[in-house]
């Protein structure tokens, strides 16, 4: 067995596992290396493959926001850490289990939930969260039967941040430029074929309070062969607003405006003469029901109720004014937000917030968390670095301080590897995921793409363990 | 140390990070050099830095500068503000350091690392 191997540290040193091998697992594993020269540190991944929604949530045409794969290799690869995926913590393996064998346990496995709109019609054909349309274009395995209906003229998104933003772009980029990417070739195909020409942005506040950042609304505004349809009266008394704001939510609604107001010179009158595809923000509107199409149970459209707001700034909120409004559209896709699930009873859990509740990231003695579950679903790759390098602190302090109990000697994956392998399941090493890497980058070679990913379970596991 | 022994002396930019602890790092960077480059180049050991490896796609670069000296540092893409609006503890005289190349004019510079999210609330705590 692999697992015993490598597990052939010295059996006095402390040893912490994380759970969840995205960006938070590998940031914390990285502080803490760093920090200590003693500790060993084990990845536990549910995926045979690594790097969480760096691989499967970033779009495919931000393959620079991917780089931080390169320093998730070497954390991966440092001799005091052991990636181990395929192992699903909560079901293949207890989190009980994990804190006999270890001195500290990292809760890092993200939100791979999503929130629903709690509207009728919300399952009805057509109706997609964005956190599968994403997992579809990304190779998620569990999201490949998905097969999304792109038959329609206009789709509707509903939600103004980042992920939305993806999404939009996604569905109208030129295909010339998706298929330089890693996006996978059912995916491709889909949207080689697609009719949708329309893509509305629908949110419950207004332009003060978009959620999105300033580089995709900006990567929006020059997207090929698209151009902007806004409604000018959406935009009253929005210049007026920015007076007193932070300097991104100042320059964000410069753009905004710019793009949405502004007469452009002759090149962007003409380059959106030529556009063939549109996006628009629509604002103050929340989803009310999903209409399906006379006799069948396919979306035909989308009832919005219209808001207005109360207060002002990122404070507003939205009431209803009573009005409706019926927009036709074929596609659906709810990109309201993710939300992070339990893996096991005995953790704390505020289901409001859908977060493990904590402080500097711990939780119990021994038990800690980063990324996505401890701060909820929001922020970049950045931010999730800064919140986990805040946990790691956290955790070598107790280290130090004696919070965290070093003195037995803890058996740390050797009794884990036991564990597995009665239940017949067998991990995937980080050099077992570097053979399902080579598979995939080469057969993305042969079409021009920097991967093609392998898009079942099964396959990558066959792969890994040939 | 022995790496910048073979180039001459006068090549060279003299540079001070500042790290998050406070402490003081000089090194020398050659003209052209970007920040991260020169970060990377002699191995400083600021955490989490350049994760984009300087594409403009993460803000983990981000430098505070003094006010005359991030004068003399030349022009801001839009697209490079965009990134440092997502910074933490964003300032007005902030930058990216994969953008900021080294020119023989700003020998001397001192660029501070802002200190990350955990190292404020650190502060703060005492
Ligand atoms: C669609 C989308 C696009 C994004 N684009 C960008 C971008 O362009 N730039 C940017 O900076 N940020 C982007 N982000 C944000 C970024 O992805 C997050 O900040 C970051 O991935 C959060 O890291 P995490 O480790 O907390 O969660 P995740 O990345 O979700 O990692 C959690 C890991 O835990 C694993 N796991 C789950 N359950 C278990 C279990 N029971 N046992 C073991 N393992 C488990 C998962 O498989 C996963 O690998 C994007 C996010 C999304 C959703
Ligand atoms: S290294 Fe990512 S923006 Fe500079």
């Amino acid at each position: 067995n692999n697992m015993v191997l490598h597990a052939s540290f010295s059996s006095r040193s402390p040893k912490f596992c994380v759970v969840g091998g995205g960006p938070a697992g590998f940031y914390t594993a990285q502080h803490v290396l760093r920090a200590r020269q003693d500790v060993e540190v084990d990845v536990y991944e549910r995926l045979p493959v690594p790097f969480g929604l760096v691989r499967f949530g970033v779009a495919p045409d931000h393959p620079e926001v991917k780089n931080v794969i390169n320093t998730f290799t070497q954390t991966a690869k440092h001799s005091r850490c052991n990636f181990y995926g395929n192992v699903n913590v909560g079901k293949d393996v207890s989190l009980g289990e994990l804190r006999q064998a270890y001195h500290a346990v990292v809760l890092s496995y993200g939100a791979e939930d999503n929130r629903r709109m709690g509207v009728p019609g919300e399952d009805l054909a057509g109706v997609y969260s964005a956190k599968d349309f994403v997992g579809w274009y990304n190779g998620l395995p569990s999201c490949q039967e998905l097969s999304p209906d792109l038959s329609g003229d206009t789709a509707v998104v509903l939600g103004q941040g980042n992920v939305a933003l993806d999404v939009a772009r996604i569905l109208l980029s030129p295909v010339d430029i998706l298929k330089k990417t890693d996006i996978t070739q059912p995916a491709l195909e889909a949207l080689e074929k697609s009719q949708v020409r329309r893509v509305l942005i629908v949110g419950r506040r207004g332009p003060v309070q978009i959620a999105c950042t300033i580089k995709e609304l900006r990567e929006m505004a020059k997207l090929p062969g698209t151009r902007p349809q806004m409604l000018a009266s959406d935009f009253d008394g929005v210049a007026e607003a920015l007076k007193d704001v932070p300097r991104p939510r100042k320059r964000l609604t410069e753009l905004l405006l710019k793009t949405a107001l502004e007469v452009p010179d002759e090149d962007e009158q003409e380059r959106r003469r030529r556009a063939s595809r549109v996006w628009a923000f629509r604002f103050f509107r929340s989803p009310v029901e999903v209409l399906a199409g006379p006799g069948t149970s396919r979306t035909a459209g989308i009832r919005l109720a219209v808001n207005r707001l109360e207060g002002s700034g990122e404070r507003a909120h939205a009431v209803l004014t009573g009005e409706v409004e019926d927009v036709p559209c074929g596609l659906i896709i709810s990109s309201i937000g993710y939300r992070s699930t339990l893996v096991d009873p005995s953790v704390p859990f505020d289901s409001r917030k859908a977060i493990v509740p904590n402080i500097n990231g711990r939780v119990h003695q021994g038990l800690y968390c980063s990324g996505w579950l401890k701060t909820g679903p929001t922020g970049v790759i950045a931010t999730t670095m800064n919140n986990s390098f805040d946990t790691a602190k956290s955790l070598t302090d107790d280290m130090a301080s004696g919070a965290v109990d070093l003195s037995a000697a803890k058996a740390g994956s050797q009794s884990i590897a036991g564990l597995l392998e009665k239940r017949g399941v067998k991990p995937v090493t980080f050099s077992d995921w570097e053979k399902i890497d080579s598979v995939e980058t080469s057969r993305g070679e042969a079409t021009g793409k920097p991967r093609e990913k392998l898009l079942t379970v099964q396959e990558m596991l066959q792969v890994a363990h040939q | 140390f022995t790496s910048g022994s073979r180039t001459l002396r006068s090549d060279k930019v003299t540079v001070h990070f500042i790290n998050r602890d406070g402490e003081k790092i000089t090194v020398k960077g050659s003209p052209g050099d970007s920040l991260l480059d020169v970060v990377i180049n002699e191995d400083l050991d600021i955490d989490g830095f350049g994760a984009c490896e300087g594409t403009l796609a993460c803000s983990t670069c981000h430098l505070i500068f003094e006010e005359d000296a991030f004068k003399q540092l030349g022009r801001i893409t839009d697209e490079e503000m965009d990134m440092l609006d997502l910074a933490y503890g964003l300032t007005d005289t902030s930058r990216l350091g994969c953008q900021v190349c080294l020119t023989k004019s700003l020998d001397g510079l001192v660029a501070r690392v802002p200190e990350s999210v955990a190292d404020a609330r650190q502060s703060q705590d005492g």
